[in-house]
């Protein structure tokens, strides 16, 4: 494909006699040296050579063979699911940087195909639940679900008949451990799917709040003073004096943090691998017992009397975010582990479904029964509400609005929190007189990633695990609200930085000072600076003030009482 | 009773683990981003830690080749033995040297006065010396008999003869001294001589790929072009300072890179000389030799100020610098064959072996570790940009005449560009024009 007008590029050792047949000896000949001009045009088309041929392009000729038909076609919402976003696109101007992009958006999309090709090697299905057209999947109950289901299933459907006070479960980040922790001081971690017990105690205080770190072998109890730390076998590890009263605790598994909240309103965040505290600050929104995590992004929601969702993280003292959710307070929140929706109910008996990620309004609103007094997102994003002593699981409550309930469980007793089994179809609820394991069929994610968190874990694993895990954690400072924030540029510094440079370029620097100081006109001289700079930054305020229209600030009045006026005591001078 | 379907999630133990002790354990797998969250800062901690690890582990320095009573004065390679390594000296003597065990297999005194160069024949049975006694001697490589120490061949030159390079497939070979000789085996004068203007060269290299194609070092600071099979050269490239040393690139033929007295490296184009397509800096010194690695993607340099940088062909900053206290003034580098290792015959007597990667581990690596460490490289090339990364990549220890060398070359640097701005915010516009930096130290070219 020739273009007409750009010349045949000769070689400085070809010779104008083109003679293909003769071997030519070059030991003795006069060379002739060609003048080649380099243009800019000639450099771009030369280097940067672009497959337009504007000519006349040669059919692909598609070689019909019905018998090899290529590789399989590949599921759009799949590839949907692994892509990592939109490329940058046309944004490079320079051609060979654009090249450059262009082969790796080519290796980001292979990698993208090659993910959602391996979903086939996944090995586990979903839970599923059918029930012929007339009937309800409510009115299915645990019974007739254990009489359907296989036995080792049924026997994740138990129940614990315990005393000691209304019960908090958590269960441990592969859904193999479960730890209860009682009011009136009973704290025992067990292995449900074996039954094992790892150790059963009575820490002799009433326990607030319990939290699984990052492996089994460890938990935090918030009991009714100090924040304490348990191994596996009941010792007592650590009691940490500077975390008191705490009313709420979520670990944060990557960042080996445990958020903690006060009955004062204190936050704070403890790095359990160095045991430093990173962030201890005020939240200023009193005593609030509505707290949870977003995975997504690793900050902490906290609901408020006032009926607003604040989300806070250890190194800014101010709130990342706050949401209006309801005119009421709220009773509880919970967040997806997509970092996608968030569910808030208030003592209005009302549950909103939020997107976080837009803020805009909600996406849903529902009118329940009573105040939920938990509610918990599964892995499969099923909702469960729990008012009173029924748990309701909604199945697909955040992108359409369901009237009815997935699942009903009524249990005759009190609840007063559950949680999802992560890799299972279980929700475990701690309740006023015990705990109740049910089977939510479809909740839980079938296809667990052993490298992340392996139910199956053997010791030596799970050692291996735990190191890995200490080399990845991430600083507490690379908690925001977008956790993609590091991989993007950082445009107002790098618009420093080009500042920077131009004014190396044209420096305008102060000049010397060529006069001798005297003292005292250096002293006076100095004085004046002042004042002048002082007056300036006055007038600034005065003109910000003016921008902004605020109102000045004018003296309330002060009601007057007459001649007793003497003995109102002034704030200012009172201590 | 209606007809109820109900699946739940139900997994059979002997599917999770393995089945014996000697078995692996199983992991599955699920690539899914939902399960994988807070992916950026995971990989950003990951790639910090890479970076640590990579200088944790930068050791470049495997041993060093003693023997000699003089100083290095050259190096040769063998072209098809890794193992294998010529070392001329400033006392006459040549050593060959076995680098996998790092000793020496025979050495003997081959001239009086320096040995000035060396060179291997393609075919690699023989090599040539040349030396300050005006001979230039072939040898024979491997030694079975007594007789073999003798040299193949002696010839003698009319001039000082201070370079040799071998063409790749004829059996003749460049020498520069006073002028550009190319010389025959069997012939005892010089089948050709290549003159222009009165100056000496020092250094002359043969195009390996274009085997014509030769060019030299002047010392009328230029850098000549001859075709082998001309009469006279090609053409010519004057430069502000001397070039001390020049090495074709092996993968691309047109491209050479001439090591200059201004402390600079310039990589040029063959078809357009009147600018460098390259300009390296880092050294802060005379740049004293210079050698492309096989790949032709990065050289080493060896400079006055006692440092050996490693260059990417394509960049401006050197990747990274080798020095150490005993090494004094280097004389010459070479980059091994098989891309892993560099040479640098220094001064002091000795020739240190290093490796072209410093944290590479050397040795066959276990599939796991191999792919460990590509994920490392990968991860220290997405996030080469961030500040914390770069810092870290970036660093290198430098001794202290080095570092003040630096910060005074970058004074004076900062001057010269602060000068120039200012000049040109006050005078007329277009009175001082912006000359690029390539441009600036080329004097002119010649034909």
């Amino acid at each position: 494909m020739k273009n007409p007008k750009k010349k045949e590029n000769k070689r400085y050792f070809d010779t104008k006699t083109e003679d293909k047949g003769q071997k030519t000896t070059t030991d003795n000949k006069e060379v002739e040296v060609f003048n080649i001009k380099i243009t800019p045009e000639l450099l771009r088309t030369h280097k940067y050579k672009k497959n337009d041929k504007k000519g006349f392009k040669k059919p692909i000729q598609k070689k019909d063979n019905s018998k090899f038909k290529g590789k399989a076609p590949i599921d759009p919402q799949k590839l949907e699911l692994h892509s990592r976003g939109e490329g940058v696109g046309k944004g490079v101007r320079h051609p060979l940087h654009a090249e450059k992009l262009k082969k790796k958006e080519r290796k980001f999309n292979y990698a993208q195909e090659q993910a959602a090709r391996a979903e086939i090697l996944l090995t586990e299905d979903h839970g599923a639940l059918e029930v012929d057209e007339d009937s309800k999947t409510t009115a299915i109950s645990q019974k007739i679900i254990a009489e359907n289901v296989d036995i080792s299933a049924a026997a994740k459907i138990f129940e614990l008949d315990l005393d000691f006070g209304p019960y908090r479960a958590k269960y441990s980040k592969n859904g193999r451990h479960l730890l209860l922790g009682s009011n009136k001081g009973h704290l025992a971690a067990f292995d449900w799917v074996t039954k094992k017990l790892h150790f059963e105690i009575n820490v002799m205080e009433s326990i607030h709040d319990i939290s699984w770190l990052h492996v089994e072998t460890m938990v935090a109890a918030a009991q009714k003073e100090w924040l304490y730390m348990y191994d596996n076998t009941g010792t007592e590890i650590h009691c940490i004096k500077r975390m008191d009263k705490i009313l709420r605790m979520e670990f944060l598994p990557y960042h080996f943090l445990l958020a903690a909240v006060n009955e004062f309103g204190f936050m704070s965040w403890l790095d359990i691998s160095v045991g430093e505290i990173v962030g201890h600050y005020n939240n200023r929104l009193g005593r609030t017992a509505v707290m949870t995590q977003n995975p997504y992004n690793a900050t902490i929601c906290i609901g408020n009397s006032k009926g607003v969702v604040s989300l806070w993280s250890p190194t800014v003292k101010d709130p990342l975010a706050k949401i209006l959710c309801h005119k009421t307070p709220l009773t509880a929140i919970t967040v997806d582990n997509r970092g996608m929706y968030m569910a808030t109910s208030g003592v209005d008996r009302s549950m909103k479904i939020w997107d976080i990620r837009n803020l805009d309004g909600p996406l849903q609103d529902y009118r329940l029964r009573s105040a939920p007094v938990h509610l918990e997102f599964s892995q499969k994003d099923m909702l469960a509400v729990g008012l009173d002593d029924v748990v309701e699981i909604y199945n697909d409550c955040c992108s359409k609005t369901t009237e009815k309930p997935y699942l009903r469980h009524r249990m005759g007793k009190a609840i007063n929190n559950f949680k999802f089994c992560p890799y299972e179809d279980v929700l475990g609820i701690g309740t006023r007189n015990g705990f109740t394991s049910i089977l939510v069929p479809g909740s839980g994610e079938p296809n667990f990633d052993a490298l992340e968190s392996n139910p199956f874990q053997t010791k030596k694993q799970r050692k291996e695990a735990e190191i890995k895990a200490l080399l990845d954690k991430i600083p507490a400072e690379l908690i925001t609200l977008n956790p993609f924030d590091i991989t993007e540029v950082d445009v107002p510094s790098m618009q420093d930085q080009m500042e920077a440079k131009k004014k190396l370029l044209k420096m305008d620097y102060t000049p010397r000072q060529k006069k001798k100081r005297n003292g005292k006109t250096f002293v006076a001289r100095r004085k004046i600076i002042k004042e002048v700079a002082r007056k300036e930054f006055i007038e600034q305020a005065k003109e910000a003030q003016k921008l902004l229209n605020l109102p000045e600030a004018q003296p309330a009045k002060k009601p007057s009482f007459g001649v007793l006026d003497r003995f109102v005591s002034n704030p200012k001078t009172k201590k | 009773m209606s007809k109820v379907k109900i699946k739940v999630i139900s997994r059979n133990p002997d599917d999770y683990l393995r089945a014996t002790k000697r078995d692996i354990h199983k992991l599955p797998r699920n690539y899914d981003p939902s399960l994988h969250p807070l992916e950026a800062p995971r990989e950003y901690v990951r790639a910090m830690n890479a970076v640590k690890l990579e200088r944790v582990f930068a050791k470049p320095f495997i041993g060093n080749l003693d023997g000699h009573r003089d100083g290095v004065s050259s190096l040769a390679k063998h072209p098809s033995r890794l193992a294998v390594l010529a070392s001329g000296a400033f006392d006459g003597e040549i050593r060959v040297w076995d680098l996998a065990v790092r000793k020496c297999t025979r050495n003997f005194v081959a001239h009086e006065g320096w040995v000035r160069a060396l060179c291997y024949t393609p075919s690699g049975e023989t090599f040539t010396s040349v030396g300050d006694d005006k001979t230039i001697k072939t040898w024979k490589s491997e030694v079975k008999s007594p007789e073999d120490e003798e040299p193949i061949n002696t010839l003698l030159s009319m001039s000082v003869v201070t370079g040799v390079t071998h063409h790749r497939n004829k059996p003749i070979f460049a020498t520069c001294g006073e002028h550009c000789q190319l010389w025959e085996n069997t012939r005892n004068e010089p089948i050709k001589v290549f003159k222009w203007g009165v100056d000496s060269l020092h250094h002359v290299s043969f195009n390996q790929v274009e085997h014509n194609l030769l060019a030299a070092c002047a010392s009328d600071r230029s850098v000549i072009l001859y075709d082998s099979r001309e009469s006279g050269p090609l053409r010519k490239v004057v430069m502000e300072l001397r070039s001390n040393a020049l090495s074709w690139n092996p993968m691309e033929a047109f491209i050479f890179t001439v090591a200059n007295e201004d402390y600079n490296l310039y990589t040029f184009d063959v078809r357009k000389l009147k600018q460098p397509i390259n300009i390296h800096m880092g050294h802060t010194s005379a740049v004293i030799d210079v050698d492309y690695a096989p790949t032709g993607r990065e050289f080493v340099a060896g400079s006055y100020d006692k440092t050996v940088r490693i260059f990417e062909s394509l960049k401006g900053n050197s990747r990274d610098v080798y020095h150490t206290k005993r090494m004094q003034r280097l004389t010459c580098v070479k980059w091994t064959l098989d891309n892993k290792y560099i040479l640098s015959g220094s001064d002091e007597m000795n020739i240190r072996m290093w490796k072209a990667r410093a944290s590479e581990k050397l040795g066959v690596l276990k599939p796991r570790e191999r792919t460990a460490l590509n994920y490392s490289e990968s991860l220290k090339e997405k996030f080469a940009n961030h500040p914390q990364v770069k810092r870290i990549a970036r660093h290198r220890h430098v001794p202290k005449h080095i570092l003040n060398a630096q910060n005074e070359l970058r004074t004076i640097k900062e001057k010269v560009k602060r000068k120039e701005a200012n000049r040109r915010a006050h005078s007329k516009p277009g009175a001082v024009p912006f000359v690029p930096e390539r441009k600036r130290h080329i004097v002119k070219e010649d034909e």
